[in-house]
């Protein structure tokens, strides 16, 4: 029974290659996933693990806090006096100290900044004899010695034209300084990715990056036979608070968890997820395409039940059958993983985020869990189908035309559909609604109800294929004719197979549909505060908008004639009420820039905030009990601490705005940050937005290459720019499933034109052309895939109004954007076109003569 | 230009009141040594408004021939015209034009469309080809074939001879140069068979309709005008209008031999 089974696979070689594409693609997502964020990980770890290469310990800063809201924060430097404390350890063999940035500018021959994208531009400091501890290597010239030298990585040497002995301008704090390129180097073995570093020797660092006589780290090799832990005892009392020693290994560990880490498992949960849906996708073409070809194998099995084969003998030739496609899917998947793995980098690079890479990581893990996902996603897929095998009577051989007996169970059929359905839409209600609920339940609520409701739909969407096949068939039947009206009435023969091969495209379309709308939701929310907030005529932000810029670019436009209130936000973060947070601070002039309602307090809360003042927003006073002249304790990076005062409260937009939960001034902010930076200046011009005004301001700035100057709409146009990324990543991957269903839709219709051989001998001998054959099949793959998007994008606003509602409080409104919606249209009419290339050129290939003889 | 003219002079010289003609037709299957040759030399006049039966056993030819007369198949050698067109040369899109508007076909196993209804089946020529049906016409056509009551019924709900019966109405809808019949009561008992060669009869007699007709049944020889009998691929006899009983006597002749 085995051998026939396999043999049976062998005699049907395309269609186990048809199903096996369903699931190809979906376990290479998973592949790909895991590839490439092992190979991003690895990147990270083959970086920080080489930055503290010989150095048996390491003295670093030591923040209050490692992380605000998911960002790094930079540690407190330390005296370099401890230096030479360290040196006289009786444990030393070897210290040297070097001072670092992620802030440190190099500037491309255009006069522009080097862009980074969201990557860091690395700084820092060699000594010579801290050469054994220096990660890097030289690949040309001589390491910097001296104010005037600077060695620059050989990516951005390479992409820019850069060779020893040129001059670059660097930037760290105030104007940039041009520097003698002395050498290149380069992290052996890992591309740093988006990132760029500079290397100067360590007086020059110190003074570019504002840090005199102060180290940011120093590296320890120990004497022989002395042990980590001896020398981390040794080396402890001489210590501040805000300083710590770890072994080289934990520094690189930590560095990498408070810098990479979450970046890392964000990127894995994120593709991940859409590897699920595509596979989700994959197990309905599967599922699908196996119903087709059993009931086209009706006679064969009718045979072998003849021959004595049992209904279990049957069903496991069904499911072997599965699992032999499953397993050579998965194992195609895998290995189409690591193609995907290099796609899906390029994407991420397209919308700027651009990770260090080692060579690829294919791990253990990566083969385990592709191969059993995939072939188990296909088993679960195949059960269905075999069952129906399973009632085939042996009465089928011999008889003409024989159709399958209905199951037992058949007659619950409907029923059953339509609870799945409403027990899904309860399910998806609950979970976006429920609000007496926690944040789990409902979460695991609305996943459930979801994958039900995708399932409910499927099984119910049978019963409106001949509906909606009337409606989008019309123009079908008025563009295309004979074509078209059969076209139409072929996608209704076997309603169950259309829907099913609908309902692959329908869950693509619905979550394209979903983002769509709850993006658009989101960026009114967005657009609506920005509108109401920013009334300034210019911004200056940093060239990527959302790093923050040093102080010094918005100091540069105080005093200058014609521009008037300049107002700077500076960004950092603090300890407070509990969390580590994001720290905002402003000046007494806000008003001019931004405005804002005061609930309690008004414009002159800014000027009033003092050495002890803070406001917050209405939402963060109530959610924390906090009342005018509360008090709350801020705890800076550096550990030390200040107490501050409610003096205001505003009603903040529920789109956002730039000010974190508390807002301080920037008289105090500076007070304790040591080289303060600013989120974005505002200022007004006389007359407003003017060439000659822009002039003025960019001739402002002209010291400070990071600096951009925008007018009110492009500021707005920049920080609107990333929702827009994410959506057009989100759009990208959902794209595969999408080209799943493609398949799906591709192998219903390779198998209904097998099926209807004959008829399509008689058409072609009653006088359809090989044309009118490739329309009529053209026709119906379009009807098929509009189906599927109609439904698509019913489920899609259904889950849109519910989870909008859901988070109606944060502003973003439920609005259908009409004209994305008629894109998907036109994709989904694509995708039909698409879809029908190689059947409809088989169907018009086929010889009349044969066809009409065809058994 | 000189040689196009030259086979449809040749054409009606040789034979004015042919409307399918074919010249010495041959037909090879295969290559070599193991190369199967159904049609030896074949040469055919089919007169207008007869029914033309062509009997012969199995592997006589007869099936072939009928197919390369219907434009459905391509000689190895010779020449067929159909209403005064060589079909020599044709493209695949302008032979499929010519069997649409020349050519009917009804078919041992019915062939209709399982999502049309019985009416929607006897149009689909004319549909195909984006024509609209004379309405008299259609009406006539559905009375002589005895379906105006079953006009709404798919062909699930038909029986086999009502079925057979739609796939004639479809044969004749377009009124074609030629119908082209391939055993057409092979998948029938013997009083339906009785049904459909009378109306078979009927609509070469009433509607002047050209029909060829490939059987290997006697009875349905029997029903006309002129029979040709075929075998190992030569016709071997042409006989007149004859009764079952002279038909199987020349059937029996042609076995023994």
């Amino acid at each position: 029974m085995l051998t026939v089974a396999l043999k049976g696979l062998a005699g049907r070689k395309v269609r186990a290659l048809l199903t096996a594409i369903a699931i190809i693609l979906g376990v290479a997502m998973i592949s790909g996933t895991y590839v490439l964020t092992d190979t991003i990980n690895s990147g990270f770890n083959t970086i920080f693990s080489r930055s503290y290469q010989n150095a048996d310990v390491v003295i670093s800063g030591k923040a209050a806090f490692d992380t605000a809201n998911g960002e790094s924060v930079e540690p407190p430097s330390m005296p370099q006096s401890l230096l030479a404390k360290i040196q006289k350890l009786p444990g030393v063999a070897l210290a040297a100290g070097s001072v670092t940035t992620d802030t440190l500018k190099l500037i491309g021959k255009d006069g522009k900044v080097i862009s980074t994208g969201g990557a860091p531009s690395l700084g820092f400091s060699v000594t010579n004899a801290g050469q054994p501890f220096n990660p890097t290597k030289l690949t040309t010239g001589k390491w910097p010695h001296g104010p005037d030298q600077v060695v620059i990585d050989k990516a951005t040497a390479g992409g820019e034209g850069f060779h020893v002995g040129d001059r670059i301008g660097v930037q760290a704090f105030g104007a940039a300084r041009q520097l003698q390129i002395s050498g290149i180097a380069e992290f052996p073995g890992v591309s740093v990715g988006g990132a760029t570093f500079a290397i100067l020797d360590q007086p020059t660092a110190q003074q570019l990056f504002h840090k005199p006589g102060q180290l940011d780290g120093i590296r320890v090799q120990s004497k022989a036979g002395v042990k980590p832990p001896a020398l981390l005892s040794q080396i402890r009392p001489l210590l501040s608070s805000t300083e710590i020693v770890r072994t080289g290994a934990a520094q690189a560990k930590k560095d990498k968890d408070t810098q990479a880490g979450g970046i890392i498992s964000f990127l894995r949960y994120l593709l991940l997820a859409f590897a699920g849906v595509a596979l989700f996708v994959g197990a309905f073409v599967i599922a699908n395409t196996l119903a087709i070809t059993i009931a086209q194998r009706m006679r064969e099995f009718a045979t072998l039940r003849t021959l004595g084969a049992s209904r279990r003998q049957v069903m496991w030739s069904v499911v072997v059958e599965a699992l032999v496609i499953g397993i050579l899917g998965s194992v195609a998947g895998l290995f189409l993983g690591l193609g995907l793995a290099k796609l899906l980098n390029a994407l991420f690079v397209a919308i700027g985020i651009d990770l260090p890479q080692g060579s690829t990581v294919f791990a253990t893990r990566t083969v385990v869990v592709s191969l059993l996902v995939g072939t188990i996603v296909t088993l679960i897929a195949s059960v269905r189908p075999a069952r129906r095998a399973t009632r085939v009577p042996p009465i089928a051989a011999v008889r003409e035309g024989s159709v399958l007996p209905v199951s037992r169970w058949a007659k619950y059929g409907p029923a059953t559909s339509l609870t799945v359905l409403v027990v899904a839409i309860a399910l998806t209600c609950i979970g976006a609604l429920a609000s007496g609920l926690a944040t789990g339940p409902r979460l695991l609520a609305l996943g459930i109800g979801v994958l039900l409701l995708f399932v409910g739909v499927s099984m119910n969407a049978s019963k409106v294929v001949r509906p909606l096949a009337a409606v989008l068939g019309a123009p079908a039947q008025t563009i295309g004719g004979a074509p078209g009206i059969l076209a139409r009435d072929n996608a209704t023969r076997n309603p169950a197979r259309t829907a099913s091969t609908a309902s692959a495209l329908m869950i693509g379309l619905a979550l394209v549909t979903f983002v769509a709308i709850f993006g658009a939701g989101i960026r009114s929310s967005f657009e609506d505060a920005v509108n109401k907030l920013f009334i300034a005529d210019y911004a200056v932000t940093s060239t990527n908008t959302f790093t923050p810029i040093e102080a010094q670019a918005g100091k540069a436009l105080v005093g200058r004639p014609g521009i008037n209130d300049v107002t700077a936000i500076r960004a950092g973060s603090a300890r407070y009420l509990g969390s580590d947070n994001d720290l905002t601070a402003v000046q007494p002039n806000l008003n001019k820039g931004v405005e804002m309602e005061w609930t309690q307090g008004s414009n002159a809360v800014p000027g009033e905030l003092g050495l002890d003042g803070f406001f917050a927003s209405k939402n963060y006073v109530k959610d924390h009990h906090l009342s005018l002249g509360s008090p709350v304790t801020l705890q800076f990076p550096s550990g030390k601490k200040t107490t501050v005062r409610l003096k205001g409260v505003w009603d903040e937009p529920k789109g956002g705005s730039p000010f974190s939960h508390i807002t301080i001034s920037t008289q105090l902010f500076d007070k304790f940050t040591p080289r303060p930076r600013d989120e974005m200046v505002l200022a007004n011009t006389p007359g407003g937005v003017t060439d000659a005004n822009t002039a003025r301001l960019d001739a402002a700035e002209k010291g400070f290459a990071d600096a951009k100057v925008q007018t009110r709409d492009e500021f707005k146009h920049n920080f609107e720019a990333p929702i827009n990324k994410i959506l057009n990543l989100l759009y990208a991957l959902l794209a595969l499933s999408v080209i799943v269903s493609l398949v799906g839709i591709i192998n219903t219709l390779v198998l209904t034109v097998f099926e209807r051989t004959r008829e399509l001998g008689m058409l072609r001998a009653v006088g359809m052309t090989r044309r009118q054959v490739r329309m009529m099949i053209r026709y119906e793959s379009i009807v098929t895939s509009l189906m599927g998007a109609a439904l698509g994008m019913v489920v899609g606003v259904f889950l849109a109004a519910l989870v909008t509602h859901a988070l109606s409080s944060s502003g973003i409104v439920f609005a259908v954007p009409g004209l994305q919606i008629v894109y998907f249209v036109l994709a989904a009419v694509v995708v039909g076109i698409l879809a029908a290339v190689i059947p409809a050129r088989r169907a018009a290939r086929l010889n009349v003569l044969e066809a009409l003889q065809y058994e | 230009m000189e040689a196009a003219t030259v086979p449809a002079v040749d054409a009606a010289e040789r034979a004015p009141a042919a409307v399918v003609a074919a010249h010495d037709i041959t037909r090879r299957y295969g290559e070599g040594d193991t190369a199967v040759e159904a049609l030896r030399g074949v040469t055919l006049d089919v007169q207008q408004g007869k029914l033309t039966a062509v009997m012969g056993p199995s592997g006589s030819g007869k099936s072939t021939l009928m197919h390369i007369m219907a434009a459905l198949d391509r000689p190895t050698s010779g020449t067929v015209w159909i209403a005064g067109t060589q079909l020599g040369g044709l493209s695949d899109t302008q032979i499929t034009k010519l069997r649409r508007k020349h050519i009917g076909f009804v078919f041992q196993f019915f062939n209709l469309l399982p999502m049309l209804t019985a009416e929607e089946n006897v149009l689909l020529p004319l549909t195909i080809a984006g024509e609209k049906p004379d309405e008299a016409w259609r009406e006539d056509l559905l009375k002589k074939v005895g379906l105006t009551d079953r006009r709404t019924h798919r062909p699930a709900e038909l029986s086999g001879g009502q079925q057979q019966r739609v796939a004639i109405a479809r044969a004749l809808v377009s009124r074609p140069t030629v119908v082209f019949a391939d055993e057409p009561t092979g998948n029938l008992d013997s009083a339906t068979s009785a049904e459909i060669l009378e109306l078979m009869r009927d609509s070469v007699d009433s509607l002047g309709q050209t029909t060829v007709m490939v059987t290997h049944d006697p009875r349905a020889a029997a029903i006309a005008d002129r029979i040709l009998f075929l075998d190992d691929g030569l016709i071997v006899r042409d006989m007149p209008r004859a009764e079952p009983g002279e038909v199987i006597a020349a059937m029996d002749e042609l076995t023994q031999n």
